[in-house]
């Protein structure tokens, strides 16, 4: 018997409270921290941009059109630069972030909540309700994107709510067919089986069992679809049937920006460089996520602590 | 017997380690050992002893990194194969030495045909033509027993058994007529039948080609059936070896003496006198079940008419405090049948009742307290707990379903007290299943089976997957928590040994039907089946002498096929 004993060799920490050791997983991945310290001064930014520089962002001032950045020669608003009409390029950047996040945010969390929750379904229960979910995916899939969000928009008003809906829409069937996927594999298994003997109703099977298995590949899917959101946006502002000036997104400043590539280049680089910080965060958080929340892999984060990575 | 030249193998202080996390592991430590021609050394040992790890490193194809040979030579001819050059070693292996391993399903390419995958042997090292090359395999299968090989040739390996899978991966490592054959767990797959077979035509083959024959195995039964000599493996040592008559007679190690006294059936179980009332009402009644499943074809799902019969009219009553042993092969049904006294699948016909009350037609809260009653130990521990749960909380999870059983304050100490039960300590609770052992994640799920107090469990081959050694203790759990609990059992298993050492009672299954039940005297000592005595007299059982016999009984041994 004792042989069989001694072979749980992972050290058992001492309990401490759950944010302390949400932290402590956080920081032995460097990556995963510094991630986390740029998505919040941006979701800060999202929350307080506007009522701080919500004037200066839009204020003109003709002398300093298409002004170059990296001198403090006009004050620390000017260290990006400004735009074509002279208006702060730091300002704007701050001040957009809030269009930009809440409407990738929103399209994002609804497709991932809807998709999930329908593809769970579907795997689950299979059938004929099973095939229509999966049918609709393909509708949805077949259709390109971009051309769904043309026409709706184009027939409804182009308000922030229909540009988060229709986003959203053309982004659910990736979540659908991942998650049927992975649940038709999961159900499968004997702790599902066990938990059936047990007289776990399904809502319990789904909800405890196969959610918490599947939700982590859906995370790593939204936080990729997160970039693709921002971009598709920014497609559609372009189009004029997006977000309509002079509110202001990073996809619209690109998209204004483009024509001054050759003349200034920073109108279109630094918005894409904040989409692209953005989007980099979220996957390295979400590769964190991931590795975090299986306690099966949990110990590659409490492993090297004390040590450099 | 084999002329005590030259061995044709010789591994001298043979040294493997790991690289991992706690520093360097070393899963082999020092073992040397002969192997002449014409002989079958058997490498015993349980899982983590290192004896797959030895053939690896002998073969070549050690996982490295992480693990690397620290030390030691493998002399073949005295030719040093660890000092090789990676090129001549690959011309050397193949030609000289083969192996053939457990899972035959994975070591076969699914796309090609079986005939043509044989035949790339020769192409490759032979460097003959396509036809001929294929005519050879052809010749190999027939050698190796496959019914109707011309045909069977282009086949795919997904259309074979696992036992004739088993002879094509025989077949394919014999191509190149090695001196050495490694079989790694080569019938620990299979069932009882199959396996006699696959030794036999080992054996067969070794006398035939006059080959040494290495067999790695975890089974003393295989090795009293097949092996001259032995090798015990312990924790990466040797620590006995010898004639197999002679270790079998008088194990000198401590751990070679443990694992004989752990085999399971060995010495019949003292007759139990089992707790039941006599006259009382049966706790289970099973009359007529079947499962039967309807055949369909094409896109449209057409019925065809045909019907595999999985579960075909099974009646058996089982008593409170009662363990009905189950045995049969793959594909008899009695995981289906199983899975029907658990409502995991629905019935075609027939009735079961469970202490008075009809299994099948239970709906709502009246379902929901008979499961209370019937709980599941599934065989393979590993993904019969979720892995995202600690085991308190899934110890914990059937209270959770039904309230009231355990108020929540209690709970956290209910754990503990359960965890003490099955032999598991209190500090346990906070951990997660991938922490723990085989053995000790059975005893979890046999924690939680009995969260609930149950009257029945089910146990779906719940020791199959496990080492002799931890199989023991497992049966040995059972056996204490049905006299101090009363519990009755149905005890699944495809292993015979197992079921006479815990079972009141036996169901043998063939095709969906019980061909025989009586109790576990009547069925070991006088089995009235063909079929049960068919069973019987295949299953390997460790006393060479008993095997010897039996083998000369069917044939084998003497020297009756051709050379070449």
């Amino acid at each position: 018997m004792g042989a069989e004993r001694n072979t749980a060799a992972v050290p058992t920490a001492a309990p401490r409270s759950g944010a302390r050791v949400v932290l402590g997983l956080l920081w032995s991945d460097k990556f995963a921290f510094v991630a986390a310290l740029f998505l919040i001064f941006v979701v800060s930014c999202a929350v307080f941009g506007p009522l701080l520089l919500g004037g200066t962002a839009t204020s003109m001032n003709l002398r300093l059109r298409n002004f170059p950045p990296f001198t403090l020669d006009h004050g620390w608003l000017f260290v990006l630069g400004a735009d074509s009409l002279g208006r702060s390029m730091l300002a704007r950047l701050m001040v957009a972030s809030q269009n930009t996040i809440a409407v990738a945010a929103a399209a994002v969390a609804f497709a991932m909540t809807v998709g999930g929750v329908l593809g769970l379904m579907a795997g689950f229960l299979g059938g004929w309700f099973g095939n229509i979910v999966m049918r609709l995916a393909d509708i949805i899939m077949s259709f390109p994107s971009l051309l769904i969000a043309v026409v709706v928009l184009y027939m409804f008003e182009p308000r922030v709510a229909n540009l988060v809906l229709v986003l959203g829409i053309t982004r659910m069937p990736i979540y659908m067919r991942t998650s049927r996927a992975e649940v038709l594999e999961i159900r499968e298994r004997p702790f599902v089986a066990a938990a059936r003997v047990m007289g776990a109703s399904s809502f319990r099977v789904v909800f405890r069992h196969v959610a918490p298995t599947v939700l982590p590949t859906l995370t790593t899917i939204a936080a990729l679809d997160f970039a693709f959101v921002m971009l598709a946006e920014s497609a559609l502002s372009f189009l004029g049937i997006g977000i309509q000036p002079p509110e202001i997104t990073w996809g619209l400043m690109v998209a204004q920006g483009r024509n001054y590539l050759n003349v200034a280049w920073w109108l279109a680089f630094f918005p894409g460089l904040a989409i692209m910080l953005t989007t980099l965060s979220l996957n390295l958080l979400s590769s964190w996520l991931r590795i975090a929340a299986d306690p099966t892999q949990r110990w590659r984060l409490e492993i090297p602590r004390g040590r450099d990575g | 017997m084999a002329e005590r030249a030259a061995p044709i193998l010789e591994v001298r202080d043979l040294a493997v380690a790991f690289h991992t996390l706690a520093g360097e592991l070393d899963a082999v430590d020092g073992i040397s050992f002969d192997l002449h021609r014409g002989e079958t050394l058997a490498i015993l040992g349980e899982s983590g002893s290192g004896k797959s790890v030895t053939a690896a490193a002998i073969m070549g194809i050690l996982d490295s990194p992480p693990g690397f040979v620290r030390g030691g030579q493998a002399l073949l001819d005295g030719v040093d194969l660890l000092a090789l050059s990676e090129g001549r070693r690959r011309d050397l292996l193949g030609e000289r030495i083969a192996i053939i391993f457990q899972d035959t399903l994975a070591h076969l390419n699914p796309v090609y045909s079986v005939g043509w995958q044989i035949a790339e042997c020769f192409r490759i090292h032979r460097g003959v033509g396509r036809a001929e090359a294929y005519e050879r395999a052809v010749d190999l299968m027939r050698q190796t027993h496959i019914p109707d090989p011309e045909r069977r040739a282009r086949d795919y390996p997904h259309q074979f058994s696992g036992g004739q899978r088993q002879r094509i991966m025989i077949a394919m490592a014999l191509a190149l007529e090695p001196d050495i054959l490694i079989a790694d767990e080569p019938t620990t797959a299979l069932d009882v039948t199959v396996q006699a077979q696959i030794l036999d035509l080992l054996i067969e083959l070794r006398n035939a080609r006059n080959m040494g024959l290495i067999l790695i195995t975890h089974d003393l039964g295989v090795v009293a059936e097949i092996a001259d000599r032995l090798a015990v493996m312990f924790h990466g040592r040797i620590v006995e070896s010898g004639s197999v008559g002679e270790v079998f007679a008088d194990p000198q190690h401590a751990y070679t003496r443990r694992l004989m006294s752990a085999i399971p059936g060995r010495a019949p179980p003292p007759l139990r006198v089992a707790t039941k009332v006599v006259g009382a009402a049966p706790l289970l009644e099973v009359r007529d079940l079947a499962k039967h499943y309807e055949v369909t074809s094409g896109l449209m799902r057409r019925r065809t008419g045909d019907v595999v019969k999985a579960v075909d009219g099974v009646s058996f009553d089982i008593q409170r405090g009662e363990t009905l042993g189950v045995v049969g092969e793959s594909g008899s049904g009695k995981t289906t049948l199983a899975k029907m006294l658990l409502l995991l699948e629905p019935p075609t016909s027939g009735s079961a009742r469970f202490g008075g009350e009809d299994l099948f037609t239970l709906k709502g809260p009246d379902l929901l307290h008979l499961r209370r009653r019937m709980q599941v130990v599934f065989q393979d521990p590993f993904s019969s707990l979720n892995p995202r749960m600690s085991v308190a909380e899934i110890i914990a999870e059937p209270w959770s379903i039904h309230d009231g059983v355990v108020p929540k304050a209690e709970r956290a100490d209910r754990v503990v007290e359960l965890l003490d039960r099955v032999g598991l300590a209190a500090e346990h609770a906070r951990r997660y299943p991938h922490q723990f052992s085989g053995g000790q994640r059975q005893r979890i799920a046999i924690a939680r089976a009995l969260a609930l107090a149950p009257d029945l469990v089910i146990c779906d081959e719940a020791v199959s997957a496990l080492d002799v050694s931890i199989q023991a203790q497992i049966l040995d759990l059972l056996k204490s928590l049905r006299d101090e609990l009363g519990l009755a059992y149905i005890f699944i298993a495809h292993d015979l040994a197992v079921v006479r050492e815990l079972a009141d009672r036996v169901a043998v299954m063939k095709t969906g039907k019980i061909v025989e039940l009586g109790t576990t005297a009547q069925i070991f000592d006088r089995p009235a089946h063909p079929y049960t005595q068919a069973l019987l007299g295949a299953s390997p059982l460790p006393d060479p002498e008993l095997m010897a016999e039996r083998r000369q009984r069917r044939g084998i041994g003497i020297q009756m096929v051709k050379n070449g």
